[in-house]
């Protein structure tokens, strides 16, 4: 298309169409899908973090009303082969069920099948387990010792991975650099927590040789991962991607809970469903997010520029690996930042421990890193007395640099910064919120500024695996779309995943409305099962707007050459001279015009009057390859995703130094993701991101005590930001196009939360300053912030004693 | 045992156990399953029903205990199928939802706050969603959804002309051209008395 053309749909503000369904009540989700004769389970959770399975007897449960059947691990391991591990780590095995024995408190030792939910859990209770008790271990650092007691004894060890990238002359910069630093912070455990919990059905057609699963996923090649440890034909299962996804953010990986009630659905003849309850997710629904501790040290000069940093990152992935140390690669691909930080050692190290396993969160890890890198650039300013903004500024990458390489191998393809920052400068008054900060000090409240800004890496490829597991040579991470005009000359166009509320068939029909100059409303998106579907890989890496807006584009745009072909035939010119417009094609010399009934007349019906070699109907697919990361790594360099948003936070939070309760007073975030396709779903994903930074900094933690049980098992203790939690935030827009994408869109999945957690930190920091402490801990809960300044009082009146 | 509930103004009837919630009915047995499981320990409000024109939790309720209100549950709203209310129709116009979970209980909550206060403030929009958890929109496009549904309420319901005369005397549009009076139109007066009870 014409790129001086002004677009008519791309950027406006028009109305998310998947919302009709949902206020009205009328979403699809995996709960609200009624199969005759629908079993349900219930499971049995290991009360220990760590035990050998003794025995196991469910006679007295097989007597239960309505109960149907109790498989252990034991017969589910003889069926099924191990979960798919992203490193090659063999010998951490990992089935839905524990097998001899449990490596977590509340990791499921038996499921309990019956006609209702209600009936399989009475009945599960009746379920009696003997255990072993073995020796465990929760702490990270104590699972890096290698004497602690391996989670997996045939691995020998509890380390997944510790592997040091070293990217360019690290030791070089810091003997040159006139001043060092050293910290430790720590990103808690938490998570997405969507508010639907995990949930998936399955039916076995033992005549078709069929498994049909309606599932709440939002998991690359899931279809793939079900064959694989069933041992069948990919081509006998049928995933229905026409199911509403309540909120995944990255979590909704239910591999576990698919091949488990997959496997009872061929066992018993019958469909299943395991609908997680709350507790069931919380505990061990296997979807924490990282939990991650960082000993950073920065190399810089007096005037605050950043020369090197050493950053180690220990991740403790829980009882089984799956694809969790991965999150330990994908900040890799913005491992520096926005700032020109000339090289850079990282050595990352991912743990297992007896807590419930890791998944992707909203990010794969950049959020944990951003707050380590920014909290360094904090320290820098502090250092040396100079303003964080303006530290930030000398550092940042300038807009005639792009596009940039940075160290570990990525090139990141365009950004202005210093605008940005300058326009939130202005925007919230700057040096007013320094004056007001100071006044309410003055007053005797803890009142502090917190600045961040990062990167949002975007357009998700996968080029992590192969940096961090030499046997893995994927190169392609591609995503799809097909179009179809039928007889009427309609238009349908298909998305091959399931989405979560990112709006995607808003995506995909603004942008071939925008490509066909037509109407984006008549336009009927679909979602094929997986057997009818084109390659793809789920929105995962802020990668949707991108690679699926990417395929609609240029699936629309072979359309449209179509199109052009089948007139310029009918009117016998070439292809150059005509017009396309609106739909219909002109020819201006002769003056001829076919309307889009005439094309598709012609392609649905006139064999005879289509040139040669085209083929009837009028139909059209992509399969979209990321723009970039399409080589293998070399000297562990790699071109991670293709895109990168900015977002820069300007937070001012206020508390009470005895009650310690943060009152965010003013958010405002300078957000840059390139062509918006549409504001009303990027300004949803930004405060929604905001929104769930603010739990992962203040109030979210799945916290185990020292006996290896979770404490924070229910939304009374797990707590989640509600309306009175987030403030009113305010968004400065700008816009600096992707050279390496169709409209210049870049990915906003993750927005906000990037950088959200590393700005309130640094407001809170700021807060504390003048007590001489800072809080190093994420989350930072009310309890800690009091507890703090009153230890540092205590410490004073003591000292002044 | 066997319960009769009036859920959206209709009496339905099923054979429940006593420890069965009333979300669980609802959903399972009079299939309206646009009222969502979330947490089922009365935290995150997706379960949110209407009884008696209150907001409350259905999975901290059992079945058995609702017989005798009036329930009214997201099906309860839309005016006829494919039409929106006002409060649907503003969570469309801002996009107030993403994933559309925690939607159904959100815009009943909205909905009751609008019933008996058509002019929230920002506070009291934030006070009436508190008990609804979003995971997915921060809150922002919610709050704005709220305002809007309210400011177009208002519109719709305001009387058109709130000044002068007594009751008995026809009030007139401000807007009618002069004359109009004469001409036997725009009388606002049963407006007004509407507002008067």
């Amino acid at each position: 298309m014409n790129p001086a053309a002004p677009l008519k749909f791309v950027s406006s503000n028009r109305r998310v169409r998947e919302d009709r369904r949902f206020v009205a009540g009328q979403g699809r989700y995996v709960a609200d899908i009624a199969l005759e004769g629908l079993l349900h389970v219930a499971v049995v959770p290991s009360p220990h973090p760590a035990a050998r399975i003794v025995s196991i007897n469910a006679a007295e449960a097989m007597k239960m009303p309505g109960v149907h059947y109790v498989l252990t691990g034991e017969e589910l391991a003889k069926a099924t082969e191990p979960l798919m591990n992203g490193l090659d780590t063999p010998n951490v095995r990992r089935y839905p069920l524990a097998v001899g024995q449990a490596r977590y408190a509340g990791e499921w030792v038996v499921a309990v099948v019956a006609e209702t939910r209600a009936q399989a859990e009475d009945a599960a209770e009746k379920v009696r387990i003997e255990y072993e008790q073995l020796a465990y271990v929760i702490d990270s650092e104590d699972a890096f010792d290698p004497k602690s007691p391996p989670v997996h004894a045939g691995h020998g060890s509890n380390v997944l991975l510790d592997k040091t990238f070293v990217w360019g002359e690290v030791e070089k910069h810091f003997a040159e650099s006139e001043r060092h630093l050293s910290f430790r912070v720590v990103w808690g455990r938490n998570s997405t927590v969507p508010i639907e919990t995990f949930g998936v059905a399955a039916k076995w057609d033992p005549w078709r040789e069929m498994l049909d699963v309606w599932a709440s996923i939002q998991m690359p090649k899931y279809p793939d991962q079900i064959a694989r440890a069933l041992r069948i034909p990919l081509n006998n299962v049928r995933v229905h991607f026409d199911v509403d996804v309540g909120g995944s953010y990255g979590v909704k990986r239910g591999i576990k809970q698919t091949v488990l009630v997959s496997h009872l659905a061929r066992v018993l003849g019958r469909p299943v469903r395991l609908i997680e309850d709350r507790l069931d997710n919380m505990r061990a629904g296997d979807a924490h997010g990282p939990d991650r501790i960082f000993d950073v040290e920065i190399a810089f000069n007096d005037d605050g520029i950043v020369n090197s940093m050493k950053m180690r990152a220990l991740d403790n992935v829980g009882a089984y690996a799956g694809r969790s140390p991965f999150q330990l690669g994908k900040p890799i691909g913005a491992i520096v930042g926005p700032y020109k930080i000339k090289s850079v050692q990282y050595r990352a190290i991912s743990v297992t421990s007896n807590k419930a396993a890791q998944e992707a969160v909203r990010g794969f890890g950049q959020s944990p890193t951003n707050y380590a890198i920014e909290t360094a650039i904090d320290k820098v300013a502090v250092a040396l007395g100079l303003d964080r903004i303006e530290v930030r500024r000398r550092n940042f990458i300038r807009s005639d640099e792009f596009p940039y390489l940075i160290p570990s191998g990525t090139r990141y393809d365009s950004g202005d910064y210093h605008t940005v920052v300058a326009k939130v400068r202005a925007h919230a008054d700057y040096e007013g919120l320094i004056r007001e900060r100071d006044t309410l000090r003055a007053a005797g409240q803890c009142a502090g500024i917190g600045i961040a800004a990062c990167l949002e890496p975007s357009g998700g490829n996968s080029s992590f695996e192969p940096l961090l597991n030499e046997k893995n040579t994927t190169t392609t991470w591609m995503d799809s779309c097909r179009i179809v005009v039928d007889g009427l000359g309609f238009v349908t166009a298909t998305i091959h995943t399931t989405s979560s509320g990112q709006g995607h068939e808003t995506l995909v029909a603004t942008v071939i409305g925008e490509v066909l100059e037509i109407d984006p409303d008549l336009i009927r998106i679909v979602r094929p099962d997986s057997l009818n579907s084109l390659p793809s890989n789920t929105p995962v890496g802020s990668r949707m707007a991108i690679m699926l807006g990417g395929a609609a584009f240029h699936a629309a745009q072979k359309l449209k050459a179509k199109i052009i072909k089948l007139a310029a035939h009918q009117f016998g010119c070439a292809e150059q001279e005509v017009i396309y417009a609106g739909g219909a094609v002109s020819h201006g010399a002769s003056g001829k015009k076919l309307a889009w009934a005439e094309h598709v007349n012609i392609a649905h019906r006139n064999f005879h009057l289509l040139p040669e070699g085209m083929e009837p109907g009028l139909e059209t697919t992509h399969v979209m390859q990321v723009p970039t990361g399409t080589k293998l790594p070399e000297n562990g360099r790699v071109q991670m995703y293709p895109c990168h948003s900015f977002e820069f936070h300007l937070v001012l939070i206020v508390f009470d130094p005895v009650i310690g309760k943060p009152e965010i007073r003013r958010y405002v975030i300078g957000h840059d993701c390139g062509t918006v396709i549409n504001p009303h779903i990027v300004k949803g994903m930004t405060l929604g991101g905001i929104a769930h930074g603010i739990g992962a900094s203040l109030l979210e933690e799945f916290v185990y005590d020292s006996e290896g049980q979770m404490l924070t098992q229910s939304f009374m203790d797990y707590l989640l930001p509600s309306s009175h939690e987030v403030p009113k935030v305010e968004i400065v827009h700008h816009c600096t196009p992707s050279p390496f994408t169709v409209f210049g869109q870049k990915g906003s999945g993750e927005s906000g939360y990037l950088g959200s957690p590393a700005a309130i930190s640094s407001a809170i920091n700021d807060a504390v300053a003048p007590f001489g402490i800072s809080l190093a801990k994420l989350p930072i809960r009310i309890a800690a912030i009091s507890d703090a300044i009153a230890a540092a009082r205590e410490a004073k009146a003591k000292v002044k004693a | 045992m066997k319960v009769t509930l009036k859920v959206n103004g209709r009496l339905r009837t099923a054979d429940v156990e006593p420890r069965k919630t009333l979300l669980d009915t609802l959903r399972e047995d009079f299939l309206l399953t646009g009222s969502h499981a979330g947490c089922e320990h009365g935290v995150c409000g997706a379960c949110t029903v209407l009884i008696d024109g209150e907001p409350s939790r259905a999975c901290l309720m059992f079945a058995v205990q609702a017989d005798g209100y009036e329930i009214t549950t997201i099906e309860g709203l839309a005016p006829a199928p494919g039409e929106l209310s006002v409060v649907q129709d503003a969570f469309c116009e801002t996009h107030g939802l993403q994933c559309g979970y925690c939607t159904p209980g959100m815009i009943l909550s909205a909905h009751a706050l609008l019933e008996h206060n058509d002019a929230p403030t920002r506070e009291d929009i934030v006070e009436a969603i508190s008990g609804n958890i979003c995971r997915c929109t921060g809150y922002g496009q919610i709050v704005e959804a709220v305002e809007f549904a309210a400011e177009r309420l208002r519109k719709t319901n305001a009387p058109r002309n709130v000044t002068g005369g007594s009751d008995d005397e026809p009030s007139i549009d401000p807007a009618a051209e002069a004359g109009a009076r004469e001409g036997g139109v725009l009388e606002a007066a049963a407006t007004r008395q509407g507002g008067r009870q």
